[in-house]
């Protein structure tokens, strides 16, 4: 068992039905909703609480869930919603998931607790279509049994408090990650990302205020009504408070989703999944999620896990997916794949990025083919500058950053394979001295 | 909205603004011209084809005009290098996969993204990856789709969105696999949807028939006016070598703002047609002859002066409502010459009973923006998106910004928006009219007129006709409009009498839709049996149209008509004109029932080949000259009027052009009748009897109005004007 204490994995101990409501209950479950119910805490208390904990966006952006929370009209009469955003699909995600399969109860528990501080009645999860086998089923049975065991609905436990919750499965598509994205693909229209403002706190679903967090955001809230916010903030680090869950994938000997504290040293979480695979060494690691610039090793080693002190090595803490690359990895191979999914996953509406993402995808498919030229890795950076912040959502950014950060750390690579016909430093001769 | 005024500094310059404004608007009211193809004034924002990107202080990225609102103090350079440097980026990207047909591409030339590539382009692309291609779609016979070229401005997405109302057209897929279409395999149907072609900022959606014809330089632009229907609407004609080619909008903000109607679009190909009559033409022994204008002048002359031999009762006149206001007036003039007061222009007109109560112009009783301004609308008897689809458009605008609209109505049209409606059977429409008149009364706890009360006392009262009547209930500005299909119903003065009490009863204007492009200018004209020049009362009322065809004349002039299509009484009319010793028809076209009656035809060229003066549904006076070259031997209607009116000797028939016809009766007008359509009648109705009618001469499709657009084939081979033929017996095969 770890040393810490786990805020969304609580129940990921127990050996039978982890999921339960059961099981919830006897980790503290329900018990600040409870306390909401019995009217200790008033909107504005829960949402000055969120604030002070130091919560900060799992989704990707860190944005504070506090302030967020806090610029929602809560008191307005009329119709406003939360949603949570469990279209999880940043390549080398997953937390979200294990959520949903574990302890679907401390989502609904954070979702109710969420939507009635903000005064929405309504919340929905959006959730990820390929989840349609697992996590959907896990979580649309806990939510029956929260309305069984009256924790949702109408006048919940004779408080005179409303939430109800229902679920939206998505069909699969990553812009619909993005909020607004998100927003229109709940109203039943394709999911292509809306300009801003106006922000979704003013006219989002339907045109009504509306929220949208991630769903580790929203199951880290309980905790900390429960907890208090110091005890959050004194599990981290300053500006990165909480726990987060680190999605370890690639050449490591135990890939996995681990909850740890922010600020944990990369070394550690190295060593907790496993070390390297093999013993190999280290040549990269994305922190965040394919978006996020890659750190080469010698940037990350000793950098701690927490939204500050990545961002000052150069990259982004992002959804906490950390994507582990050792020494046999081809770096051109590797930023095509993930260009290739940019490409794929434009939603087409804006210039830059429907046209800018294939033609990032095609040079590097050519450079690997080996008719690239040298002058094509300036065009690369040229054009993943000319998407970069002329996009209406954050996906252009995203398909700029791996190339901009790609040629920027590892330039020797594809130039090793421009004048080598296509060959990869890796598969090179003396390829253990490159 | 908020009206506040905020400063910014654009450019260096200091401008101020409505706090809330986009950016864009307010460069584009300072004459600074930022580049943009997915904005448009009349389509909601999109920001998607990121051009109109700019610098402004103190914001991370660049941002896009059409979509950032201006606040106090911001300062705004749309030509510093960042702004540049983001629009040229856009630029780049517009283009890796735009093909470079300029060449073979009809937008070449008038092309939004070819003129701002040359400002914002390279000379050499650095793209030298494959191309995409995209697989065209069949929008039907109007717009012709070449989706390689589409840049995904969505503009032609949103017009259906929120201009028709129905999303014909639809983004499918995504990222560079993007497409618009339409979704399952299906034309582009609505009424206005021509107008995408204009939207359309780059080749993808251009006009079909027009395709390969002409270049766009190569051709002169003149401006016209439409002569389908009475908004008149603002047209520019593309005229190469003396033909008309095509027709697009001319922006009017009174009027068609920048949309035209499909039949203003395509209407131009029915006028070069195999069946445009070339030459005059007389018939002898039952033969018809080529001829000289001169002999045919002669022999019109002489038919004529036969018919009016004694005291010119055995003449009768008919004229288009389509004719212009020269040719009206000189149509008025001659009949006055020659002492006949048998003249008139009402050609699908049944009920003449109570046409002394008719207003000197009846008009909309509204201007048409004004439409957007009131509040209630009742329409009566009216298929209004076929009988003028721009007016529809500005209705439905009107009922998107809360006004309720009403319709009584024999069927329940498609409207795209919310209305009420009352079903008034064709037979029975009177009697369900009375039946909104009496919610209004009742809710109103007001009596009803005395001449309409006993009506209204018989009329059934159901939750439609009280829904119909709330429409006017309780507002400051509402209309009762009188449409086409109320104004031939065989008990129009019943139903008039009906709307102006209910009018009068609610305190909302009586307004008329006017029958054609010209017919408030026939009435003003005098082109009428019981009125003279600008509605004063003729000495001896001659007959109405009715009349004209029941008591059959010696003699007939027809001006622009085809008899078997463009009057309500066709078989009575072909029966008269048969038994006459003499027809005169000027016309632009043979047909068989032309051929069959007349005696002499004219060749006059259509609205493209003539100048003239329409007056539409608000009383706007437009003139316009001649498009186009006119075809074979036909000459303007007016000339030809003016050289017979010599022929006839008569008195002042020396005209020089047509603006001097029209001037001749703006001076005869004085100072002109101002627009008042209140009732001052005095028929009184009681029964409420049912009546015979026959749909289709009162329900006119939207295709067939006159006689250019029933040959212009691409109108035709639409939905709308295949549904015609299914509905009816083909057009008359043209004369060999």
């Amino acid at each position: 068992m770890p040393e810490h204490d786990l805020v969304c994995f609580a129940t990921r101990g127990f050996d039978s039905e982890p999921w339960s409501l059961d099981n919830y209950l006897s980790v503290g479950g329900y018990r600040a909703w409870q306390r909401v119910l019995d009217g200790e805490l008033d909107r504005a208390a829960i949402i000055e609480q969120v604030k002070a904990s130091g919560l900060r966006g799992r989704g990707g952006a860190g944005f504070p869930t506090g302030l967020k929370h806090s610029f929602m009209p809560r008191e307005a009469p009329m119709q406003k919603y939360l949603v949570c955003n469990s279209d999880e699909s940043e390549p080398g995600t997953c937390h979200d998931r294990e959520i949903l399969r574990l302890n679907p109860h401390s989502l609904i528990e954070g979702m109710a607790i969420s939507a009635y501080a903000m005064g929405a009645t309504v919340a929905y999860n959006y959730i990820r279509g390929e989840f349609i086998d697992e996590p959907v089923p896990r979580f649309e049975a806990a939510l029956q049994e929260a309305y069984d065991a009256g924790w949702l609905g109408k006048d919940i436990r004779g408080s005179g408090i409303d939430v109800d919750i229902h679920t939206f499965v998505g069909a699969g598509a990553y812009i619909c990650g993005e909020e607004t994205g998100l927003l229109e693909s709940l109203e039943g229209k394709p999911g292509k990302p809306r300009f801003k403002p106006p922000f979704p706190a003013q006219h989002g679903l339907y045109g009504a205020p509306t929220t949208i967090n991630n769903t580790q955001s929203l199951a880290s809230i309980p905790t900390i009504i429960l907890k208090g916010p110091q005890w959050f903030v004194d599990v981290g680090v300053e500006g990165s408070s909480g726990t987060a869950i680190f999605s370890i994938s690639g050449h490591v000997e135990r890939p996995g989703n681990y909850e740890l504290p922010l600020g944990i040293p990369f070394r550690k979480l190295l060593e907790i999944a496993g070390g390297m695979l093999g013993g190999r060494e280290l040549k990269a690691v994305i922190p965040g999620g394919s978006s996020v610039p890659v750190m080469p090793a010698g940037n990350i080693i000793d950098a701690t896990m927490d939204f500050d002190a990545i961002k000052a090595a150069g990259s982004s803490l992002g959804t906490g997916a950390v994507v582990v690359m050792d020494e046999t990895t081809c770096m051109v191979g590797m930023l095509r794949r993930i260009s290739r999914f940019y490409y794929a996953e434009s939603c087409g509406q804006c210039t830059p990025c429907r046209e800018g993402t294939g033609w990032l995808y095609r040079v590097l498919t050519r450079v690997m083919e080996g008719t690239g030229t040298h002058a094509d890795l300036d065009m690369l950076v040229d054009v993943a500058n000319k998407i970069e912040g002329h996009t209406i959502c954050a996906l252009g950014d995203a398909a700029a950053w791996p190339v901009q950060s790609f040629l920027k750390h590892f330039r020797h690579e594809f130039e090793y394979m421009i004048d080598h016909g296509g060959r990869s430093i890796v598969a090179a001769p003396d390829a253990a001295a490159a | 909205m908020d009206e506040k005024t905020v400063s910014i500094e654009v450019d260096g310059k200091p401008v101020e603004a409505r706090a809330g404004q986009m950016l864009i608007d307010v460069t584009d009211r300072i004459g600074i011209y930022v580049p943009r193809f997915c904005y448009h004034g009349k389509l909601s924002v999109a920001a998607n084809c990121r051009m109109c990107l700019v610098d402004v202080e103190r914001a991370p990225k660049p941002l896009p005009a059409c979509a950032t609102p201006v606040t106090d103090g911001m300062k705004v350079s749309t030509r510093s290098a960042r702004a540049i440097s983001a629009q040229k980026a856009t630029m780049e990207f517009l283009l890796i996969n735009h093909p470079l047909d300029c060449p073979i591409c009809d937008q070449g030339g008038e092309c939004e993204l070819q003129d701002l590539a040359l400002g914002f382009g390279r000379g050499v692309s650095r793209y030298t990856e494959k191309k995409r291609v995209v697989a065209d779609k069949n929008l039907g016979p109007l717009v012709s789709t070449d989706m390689t070229r589409c840049i995904h401005c969505t503009r032609c997405v949103r017009f259906g969105q929120e201009i028709t109302g129905i999303q014909e057209l639809g983004a499918v897929g995504r990222s560079e696999h993007m497409e618009i279409g339409t979704y399952i395999e299906q034309s582009v149907d609505h009424e206005l949807s021509g107008n995408i072609i204009d939207l359309c900022p780059v080749g993808a959606l251009n006009n079909k028939p027009y395709r390969f014809s002409a270049r766009a330089w190569e051709m002169a632009v003149r401006p016209m006016i439409s002569p389908h229907d009475c908004a008149g609407s603002n047209l520019y004609g593309h005229v190469l070598r003396g033909t008309l080619k095509r027709v697009v909008p001319r922006e009017n903000e009174a009027i068609n703002e920048t949309w035209i109607a499909d039949r203003d679009r395509y209407s131009c190909h029915g006028i070069y047609t195999e069946d445009r009559l070339n030459v005059p033409m007389i018939k002898r022994d039952r033969e018809w002859l080529e001829v000289t204008w001169q002999e045919a002048l002669a022999s019109a002359a002489e038919a004529i002066a036969g018919a009016v031999a004694d005291e010119g009762d055995g003449l009768g006149i008919l004229a288009s409502p389509g004719s212009t206001l020269a040719e009206l007036y000189l149509l008025q003039r001659m009949a006055a010459g020659l002492g006949t007061a048998h003249l008139d222009h009402r050609l699908r007109r049944t009920d003449f009973r109570d046409q002394q109560a008719d207003p000197v112009w009846p008009w909309l009783g509204s201007s048409i923006a004004g439409l957007e301004q009131l509040e209630g609308i009742l329409l009566v008897g009216s298929n209004l998106r076929t009988e003028v689809p721009i007016l529809a458009h500005r209705v439905r605008k009107a009922a998107l910004a809360g006004a309720d609209v009403g319709f009584v109505n024999p069927c329940d049209y498609e409207y795209l928006f919310d209305s009420a409606f009352v079903e008034a059977p064709f037979a029975d429409f009177t009697r369900s009219l009375a039946g909104v008149l009496a919610a209004a009364a009742e809710d109103l706890d007001k009596p009803a007129p005395e001449h309409v009360a006993e009506a209204v006392s018989g009329a059934v009262v159901e939750a439609e006709h009280r829904a119909a009547a709330r429409v006017l209930l309780g507002k400051e500005r509402t209309l009762v409009l009188l449409g086409h299909i109320a104004q031939r119903h065989p008990r129009f003065a019943d139903i008039r009498v009906l709307a102006a009490a209910l009018a009068e009863l609610v305190g909302g204007q009586l307004g008329y839709l006017p029958e054609s492009a010209n017919s408030v200018g026939a009435a003003l004209a005098g082109c009428l049996p019981h009125r003279g020049i600008g509605g004063t009362a003729a000495q001896a009322a001659g007959y109405d149209v009715h009349g004209m065809l029941s008591s059959p004349r010696r003699g007939y002039i027809l001006f622009g008509i085809e008899p078997d299509r463009d009057m309500a009484e066709s078989e009575l009319a072909e029966a008269a004109l048969m038994s006459a010793d003499a027809v005169v028809g000027f016309t632009a076209y043979v047909n068989d029932a032309l051929l069959e009656c007349a005696d002499v035809l004219l060749p006059i060229g259509t609205f493209a080949e003539t100048a003239g003066t329409y007056v539409n549904a608000e009383g706007a006076w437009q003139s316009f000259d001649a498009a186009a070259d006119p075809v074979g031997d036909a000459r303007p209607g007016w000339r030809v009027l003016r050289v017979l009116g010599n022929a006839l000797g008569l008195a002042d028939f020396d005209y020089r052009s047509a603006a001097d016809v029209r001037d001749a009766l703006r001076r005869e007008l004085g100072e002109a009748p101002p627009p008042d359509n209140s009732y001052r009648g005095s028929l009184s109705i009681a029964a409420l009897e049912p009546v015979d009618v026959d749909p289709a001469v009162l329900d006119v499709p939207i295709y067939a109005v006159d006689a250019v657009v029933r040959r212009s084939e691409p109108l035709q081979e639409t939905v709308l004007g295949r549904a015609r033929d299914e509905s009816e017996e083909p057009l008359a095969a043209s004369a060999s």
